[in-house]
């Protein structure tokens, strides 16, 4: 079945409310911090105080004698375990031809802390407060050294790992650099920017949380984690760190109260939960603190670029080139490395022609948390950069921002870029289009007067965004340096009585897959949503799974399921064949039955499903009884979804306050299953967008290290009444290779509402001289920017 | 030290240590563990539950502090044979909900702002939930779905 035959399916397309919903409302859900074992122990980390120190000595005396105390692990004894380090799972090889520096990354210090927050000593007893009673008895002596915090700092600063003097894990670059410099040596105009990409704290609601089981009569470990990939976790955690038997080890991923990429990753606690619950011979609880977590959840973005393009008289492109420093934290984290390089410089192409584009990025360690994905993960960096250039080109050679846009848009496709990918369809003008309509842009110099009228600046910006998702075809990730394959598992299974649970490897924490999975099952066989159960989650009841990130469910989980469902229809077709009296050519199914092609001739899915378990009238000798059916999906290429986004901002200049005063976003997601969750996947996603341009920064200080922003006093999270209601619009070209035509929708609007929201913002404080901005544009940084701009 | 309360119309009286916050008391002692920890500077809200019929934060209170007092949690919305509460039908009909781990806090927000506010504009509600933090929804749709929940609370 084609894409376009199954967007016309029933129920594709239709805003069905979730079915997990009721669990969720009445305070039923099932979170990890919400699980009671019994005879549970609880475990709290010593986390270092120094971003950067040698460790002198730890002394647990005091801390092994205080009350409920069951055992205190540190470093010495994961040695002596022998557990190997965290692992990172993308190989990125240096421009001099060798594989990127990959310091050892323990789970619990060894010899050295390397950032706040570092994981130095886990203390267990009978309960929490007890843990963290004994946890302040351990002394830990410190040999203070100097920290490096900012990228920019790094070459310079003291070597935190050994195998890395200068602090430099990589410098990769991707695209011709000769035939970049020829083009910009004929530029009739070249723009160039500096900018911060800034520092973010994931901060999904439902701090991290584990539970380590073991139990002894079978020689099996249960580690149940707020995790988003639970089957990846195991194998991580099984093959490469502690040597364990993959098959005697199971990882639950319970509800999960969001992830964004930050419960992607094999963290440490993890491993010290699963190492213990053996050792201790216990069921041993671990719940992350806010604070903690603004400590030791891998944080995101945290860029340093120089961007150039180079453009004709008429502001078409003629040559991109960047170069980019990338922080990675004090360690590498599981996909840290790809971040800032696979992930980020093949989207800078954009939605644009430009023929060539070359980019070079310096990837540094500092004494910070690690830095790894989160949310759009490389593409709102990719996506930041190149729309704050465009945008800025056009002011500079005296064209609008949608005019520069386009003049240059692609139109052709499939289309190959310079930086790698080919993208398969798309419609940018439909978009830029839409948007202009749903923004009014038509009314903006009225609304603008009238701010001016109030004393007020008012401004407008845009950004087309394209990102790749749905990751991804394993043989080119595997060429780019990926260590795992990235494609999905889906098992249905068709119950005797007609009814079917669907065991998906991808991982719903809050984007719905147990109502958007449904519908695509009962959409195929022609039963009711409420007939179709979706299991994931449970490394013990779901096949396999690469888990859900970079917007892959739908495009990938879901094209598993749809060959799953494939194999499910055609065997179907020949139970129903045996039952009519026909050859298995004859039948046709549409709509739950199978008829006879030219009679009246049919029976119901129900009636066939029975069959396969009740084979009396089958096919023995030809055909197995049953109707269960597994498949594996590989993309062949990624997923494009793209789109305009114009952002309305009003200034009041006396407060440097910016209010967003209207926020049209327009997207092409391809196919679309439920337009009511693919609606709230954008509004987060703005939110988040929003939120990194105006409000969130995570911020270090310079000299020591220590975190400043941690906690929620301190860091800026989105509110409720920072916000309008945002104008969403839908443009629709199908992606051309998977066979649900779907592209993705989880990451957009983090993707393109940073640079629309600083366009507008430097459009708005153009007329008072302000030529540039870093985000966040928070009202001190957009008042200090007015005042150094009138002090000129 | 004992502490006698009723939550969701059931009498408990309990012994426990001086500083347990009510949050505690609630997810470890009464086993109720809709109600959740989302942070640890009483910013997050998901911790909210109605106390004498005013929405706390949980985190925020010892449950020394409400001895006899009258608390409704998450699981006392629902009527007893499990049909939803008006806001809790309006969160779900308005997708007000993704991950689900701010939405207890939400809900009993709601139900105070609408008794506090009973024709709330669309500007007051979102000042209102400022100390509920949600990062899935947008806060969009919990906006829709208070309008909604107050429509038929008001009704």
């Amino acid at each position: 079945m084609g894409a376009s035959d199954f967007s016309k399916l029933p129920h594709i397309g239709e805003s069905i409310l979730r079915k997990e919903d009721y669990r969720f409302l009445t305070g039923a859900g099932q979170y990890t911090d919400d699980i009671d074992l019994a005879n549970m122990a609880h475990a709290v980390f010593v986390r270092s105080p120094h971003a950067h120190a040698h460790i002198k000595g730890i002394d647990k005396n005091a801390a092994l004698a205080a009350d409920g105390v069951i055992g205190i692990l540190d470093g010495k004894d994961v040695e002596d375990a022998k557990i190997n380090g965290l692992p990172c799972g993308w190989l990125i090889t240096d421009t001099s031809g060798h594989p990127m520096k990959e310091p050892p990354h323990p789970i619990l210090a060894q010899g050295k802390v390397r950032y706040v927050g570092d994981h130095v000593v886990m203390v267990v007893a009978e309960t929490l407060e007890q843990a963290q009673n004994a946890a302040e008895l351990v002394t830990v002596d410190y040999d203070v050294l100097t920290a490096v915090v900012d990228v920019r700092d790094a070459p310079n600063g003291s070597p935190i790992h050994e195998s890395a003097p200068d602090n430099h894990c990589y410098k990769w670059a991707i695209g011709d650099k000769a035939q970049v410099d020829t083009a910009f040596a004929n530029a009739a105009h070249v723009t160039k920017l500096d900018l911060v990409n800034n520092r973010l704290v994931p901060n999904a609601m439902e701090p991290r949380a584990a539970i380590g089981s073991y139990s002894r009569a079978n020689d099996e470990y249960t580690l149940w984690v707020a995790n988003q990939n639970p089957h990846v976790e195991r194998l991580l955690m099984t093959a490469f760190v502690m040597g364990l038997p993959e098959h005697k080890v199971r990882v639950i991923a319970p509800d999960v109260g969001g992830g964004f990429g930050s419960k992607i990753y094999l963290y440490a606690e993890d491993v010290c939960l699963t190492w213990a619950s053996k050792k201790l011979n216990r069921n041993i609880k671990w719940t992350c603190d806010r604070s903690e977590a603004f400590l030791s959840d891998a944080h995101g973005r945290d860029h340093v670029s120089h961007a150039e393009m180079a453009m004709d008289k008429d502001g078409k492109f003629l040559a991109l080139r960047v170069h980019t420093h990338a922080n990675l934290g004090a360690y590498l984290s599981t996909f840290a490395t790809a971040v800032p390089t696979i992930l980020y410089a093949t989207l800078l192409a954009g939605q644009y022609t430009t023929p060539q584009v070359y980019v070079e990025v310096d990837a540094w360690f500092t004494n910070t948390a690690p830095v790894d994905a989160y949310r759009g993960a490389g593409r709102p960096e990719a996506t930041y950069l190149l729309e704050r250039l465009v945008s800025r080109a056009a002011w500079e050679i005296g064209l609008t921002q949608d005019e520069i846009r386009k003049r240059n848009f692609i139109t052709q496709f499939p289309y190959q870029t310079p930086v790698a990918l080919q993208y398969d369809i798309g419609d940018y003008h439909a978009c830029m289009n839409e948007a202009q309509k749903l923004a009014d842009v038509a009314g903006f110099q009225n609304r603008k007067a009238i701010s001016e009228s109030h004393g007020k600046l008012r401004g407008i910006g845009y950004s087309s965004y394209i990102e790749a998702c749905g990751i991804a075809p394993s043989n080119i990730a595997g060429a780019l340096g990926a260590r795992a394959g990235l494609f999905e598992c889906g098992e249905v299974r068709v119950h005797p009585t007609g009814s079917v649970t669907v065991f998906t490897g991808s991982h719903s924490h809050g984007q719905g897959h147990e109502t958007t999975f449904a519908q695509v099952v009962a959409a195929r066989l022609g039963i009711a949503v409420e007939s179709v159960d979706v299991v994931h989650g449970d490394t013990g009841r779901v096949p396999f799974g690469m888990g859900t990130y970079g917007s892959r469910s739908i495009s990938v989980g879901g094209a598993a399921i749809m060959k799953a469902l494939d194999k499910i229809e055609a065997k179907a077709k020949k139970i129903a064949a045996h039952l009519m009296e026909t050859a298995d050519t004859d039948i046709e199914f549409n709509n739950g039955e199978f008829s006879v092609k030219g009679t009246d001739k049919k029976i119901s899915f129900g009636q066939v499903a029975l069959t396969a378990y009740v084979p009396h009238n089958y096919p023995l000798d030809k055909l197995e009884p049953g109707l269960n059916e597994t498949a594996f999906y590989d993309p062949t290429n990624f997923t494009f979804p793209a789109g305009t986004y114009i952002a309305e901002v009003e200034i009041d200049p006396a407060t440097g306050l910016v209010k967003v005063d209207r926020f049209s976003a327009v997207d092409d997601f391809g196919t679309i299953i439920n337009p009511m969750i693919v609606e709230g996947q954008v509004h987060g996603g703005l939110v988040q967008g929003i939120g990194q341009a105006l409000l969130e920064n995570c911020v270090y200080d310079r000299e020591t290290g220590q975190l400043l922003s941690g906690s929620f006093m301190d860091y800026t999270m989105p509110r409720a009444d920072d916000f309008p209601i945002f104008n969403l619009g839908h443009v629709c070209t199908p992606c051309t290779h998977n066979p649900l035509g779907t592209k993705g929708c989880g990451e957009a609007g983090a993707i393109g509402s940073p640079p629309a929201i600083m366009n507008a913002v430097l459009d708005a404080l153009a007329p008072l001289g302000v030529k540039d901005l870093d985000m966040p544009a928070t009202p001190h940084r957009v008042w200090q920017a007015i005042q150094a701009a009138r002090a000129q | 030290m004992k502490v006698q309360v009723t939550v969701n119309g059931k009498s408990h009286q309990l012994d426990t240590p001086p500083n347990l916050l009510l949050v505690q008391a609630i997810r470890e002692e009464l086993k109720l563990t809709g109600t959740h920890v989302g942070c640890d500077t009483a910013q997050c809200g998901a911790c909210t539950v109605i106390v004498n019929g005013n929405a706390i934060k949980s985190c925020n209170v010892l449950l020394a502090q409400v001895d006899g007092a009258q608390i409704t949690t998450i699981e006392g919305l629902a009527s007893a044979d499990g049909s939803l509460h008006p806001m809790q039908s309006a969160f779900k009909d308005c997708h007000g909900l993704q991950c689900g781990f701010c939405t207890p806090g939400m809900v009993l927000s709601a139900i105070d702002l609408c008794k506090r506010h009973p024709n709330a504009s669309e500007e007051v509600i979102r000042e209102q939930l400022e100390g509920n933090l949600c990062r899935c929804t947008g806060y969009q749709n919990i906006v829709k779905a208070v309008q909604q929940g107050a429509v038929a609370l008001n009704a």
